[in-house]
């Protein structure tokens, strides 16, 4: 049974993805360690950060496709989730700081001792154990987005108003988190890391390290993902997706299928966050704003959303467009990916991947046509479509390219 | 009829929205095995009563049972299609990014817990029940085609074997003829007859040839309640028949 449905999550596009990840997961860090100052295969110590915050923002995209793609739930909210998985590997990086603090308290962070605070809070116990602050990683984000999910999903909430509560809940969270009260640095977040399981945060193996753990984490992710949606469950999503109410009538509960993939989806995002955090040395409550939110829908939109590999694709593109005109023209950038957005829903309503596979579907049907035509005995089979194709399918396009029995009515 | 011996037994169900009487005072019984016509002009509360059956809306008094035994009033959507009520909408509804295999495989009779579909296997009995399910709505050579791809008519006749792929005890079918050229109306008819054969149906349906096509039992609506009741000859004689829905 298990065996069958991690069978599943393989296919050539699959392999392909996984081939590429396995390559930048060993190059990367290889090319920084190995490879001597200099030389032009040697890869700088900005660059494996700045590619490892990409592939935590493509795990973060993955999680939003998930549930955006494939369940049709736009979460506009989904930095929340990854915020606070951040959050927790934050406060599991300054229990590790120790005496070396500026004030040199041995328990408490810096800005407790700086806003007078006796003793630690107990929402602050257990984060100086690894174990335990990777399990909180998971659980924080999951049992909000499983509470939150249960009453939103439960009262049928759907559509824009679901994305407008998931801003809502990510703007709350924003708030809260700036306040000093809160126990969670305020206004600066958690900074000032020095040790992660030992090692020193700021070395160049350490960030290969964590270069290389979010690149593992991403494919795992990604294969869980991919095994869900080919099972009969991703069929059932995608039927959520596309007529919520027959899915009903038909004896599935909506409701119970929305959960679980928004549960898994918050505690994928809140994984993405944690690897982000001592990649970037900082955590703050930006990272809940909803501008970030709405940035991430983007990125899997420009990607392709219901592909899996479009979002990763997607986040990354984008993100590298960011770095590269905040540098170059700064002023510029927020215009460009304004820009972007329209350009993508405009011409291309299925993003790069969803349209690529389109047109090499689409060509692949006509050459199996033409053969059909010119005399093999072949009937042309259509090309496996993939169950997860975006709602919004052209009824032409088969039409103009399947000449073969065109007009087969259910009347005789 | 007893409600004991009915399949489905409506009493005194009355639905009100804002004040407007969608159903008042409903009785309606549907014996095992029977298939029944339901005609009444628009808003005579048709679709409500398909709602009240299934789940959708809760009526505000009256009593509705199925099996003689089962209260509908207090349960949802889903747990109503696992006891055995299928619905087909006015609209075709089918999931149009599916493929017609996907359609009938996602509406077969199985576990429906998130759990149980994820680490789903097709059987090999599951996979001729879809065979079967292809041959009788004629669409065995459009297995691998998006739903969306197909026609009005086509995708009626999907949305009918998915209903029966449910293997439901009860079909409700919304206007199974809307839409569709004469020659596909009759051949409509004639699968529903062969539904007839070991479901109950229940058809609401507003062109007449096709009911009479039918042959069965007619209940008319008008606002909310049953008006006549009987066979189509004898309900489209009674005169309020004539004044409320015929028109003449």
């Amino acid at each position: 049974m298990m065996s069958s449905f991690l069978f599943r999550a393989m296919d050539a596009r699959a392999g392909i993805f996984l081939a590429i990840m396995a390559a930048v997961i060993v190059l990367v860090p290889a090319g920084n360690l190995l490879m001597p100052e200099g030389s032009t295969f040697h890869v700088p110590n900005y660059a494996v950060t700045l590619m490892g915050k990409y592939l935590t923002y493509a795990l973060l995209a993955l999680a939003v496709d998930l549930v955006w793609g494939y369940c049709g739930i736009l979460s506009l909210g989904h930095a929340a989730f990854f915020a606070l998985g951040g959050y927790a590997m934050g406060m599991y990086l300054m229990r590790q700081i120790g005496t070396r603090g500026v004030y040199g308290d041995p328990i408490l962070p810096d800005f407790m001792v700086f806003l007078n605070w006796g003793e630690l809070p107990w929402y602050w116990y257990g984060f100086d154990m690894f174990w335990f602050a990777a399990l909180m990683v998971l659980l924080v984000p999951g049992v909000l987005a499983f509470v939150f999910g249960w009453f939103a999903f439960r009262s049928r909430v759907t559509g824009v108003y679901l994305s407008i509560i998931t801003q809502a809940l990510t703007y709350a969270l924003l708030l809260a988190f700036f306040r000093n009260d809160m126990g969670f640095g305020g206004n600066n977040g958690l900074t000032d890391f020095k040790d992660i399981l030992g090692f020193d945060i700021q070395a160049d193996t350490t960030r290969a390290g964590l270069f290389a753990a979010s690149g593992l984490a991403l494919v795992v992710c990604f294969l869980i993902c991919r095994a869900i949606t080919r099972s009969k469950l991703g069929k059932v999503l995608v039927a959520v997706r596309d007529a919520e109410s027959r899915t009903r009538f038909l004896g599935y509960r909506v409701e119970h299928y929305k959960l679980f993939v928004w549960t898994l989806s918050a505690m994928m995002a809140g994984i993405a966050g944690a690897l982000y955090v001592p990649q970037v040395g900082i955590i703050n409550p930006g990272e809940f704003a909803p501008a970030n939110s709405i940035e991430v829908v983007i990125w899997v939109a420009v990607g392709g959303r219901g592909t899996l590999v479009g979002a990763v694709l997607g986040a990354v593109l984008v993100n590298f467009a960011k770095t590269w005109f905040t540098a170059a023209l700064p002023d510029i950038w927020l215009f460009a990916l304004g820009g972007l957005f329209v350009v993508v829903t405009l011409f291309l309503p299925k993003g790069i991947v969803g349209t690529l596979s389109q047109g090499w579907t689409a060509l692949r049907q006509r050459k199996v046509s033409e053969d059909f035509e010119a005399g093999s005995d072949q009937p042309p089979s259509q090309a496996p479509q993939s169950p997860a194709s975006p709602a919004n399918v052209s009824p032409k396009k088969s039409a103009s390219t399947v000449p073969a029995d065109a007009d087969p009515q259910p009347a005789e | 009829m007893a409600r004991s011996s009915s399949l489905l037994y409506l009493d005194g169900v009355s639905v009100s929205f804002d004040g407007f009487k969608a159903l008042n005072e409903l009785s309606l019984t549907i014996a095992p095995g029977e298939m029944r016509a339901i005609i009444g002009p628009n808003g005579a509360g048709k679709t409500t009563m398909m709602d009240v059956i299934t789940g959708k809306t809760r009526p505000d008094s009256g009593e509705v049972f199925f099996n003689g035994t089962v209260d509908l009033t207090g349960e949802d959507e889903a747990s109503i299609a696992e006891l055995g009520i299928g619905r087909k909408f006015q609209k075709p509804t089918v999931f149009e990014s599916h493929t017609v295999w996907d359609n009938l495989e996602l509406a077969l009779k199985a576990p429906r817990g998130p759990f149980a579909t994820l680490f789903h296997v097709i059987s090999g009995g599951e996979k001729k029940r879809v065979e079967y399910l292809l041959d009788l709505i004629r669409l065995g050579s459009k297995r691998h085609e998006l739903a969306a791809n197909l026609s009005h008519g086509q995708k009626q006749w999907l949305e009918i074997g998915m209903l029966l792929a449910q293997d439901p005890k009860l079909l409700l079918v919304d206007e199974p003829a809307a839409g569709m050229t004469d020659a596909e109306t009759a051949e409509t008819a004639e699968l529903l007859k062969d539904i007839a054969n070991d479901h109950s149906v229940v058809v609401v349906e507003h062109d007449m040839v096709f009911v009479r096509s039918l042959g069965v039992k007619v209940t008319v609506l008008h606002e909310g309640s049953v008006l006549a009741e009987g066979s189509l000859d004898h309900v489209s004689a009674d005169e309020r028949v004539v004044e409320v829905y015929l028109g003449r």
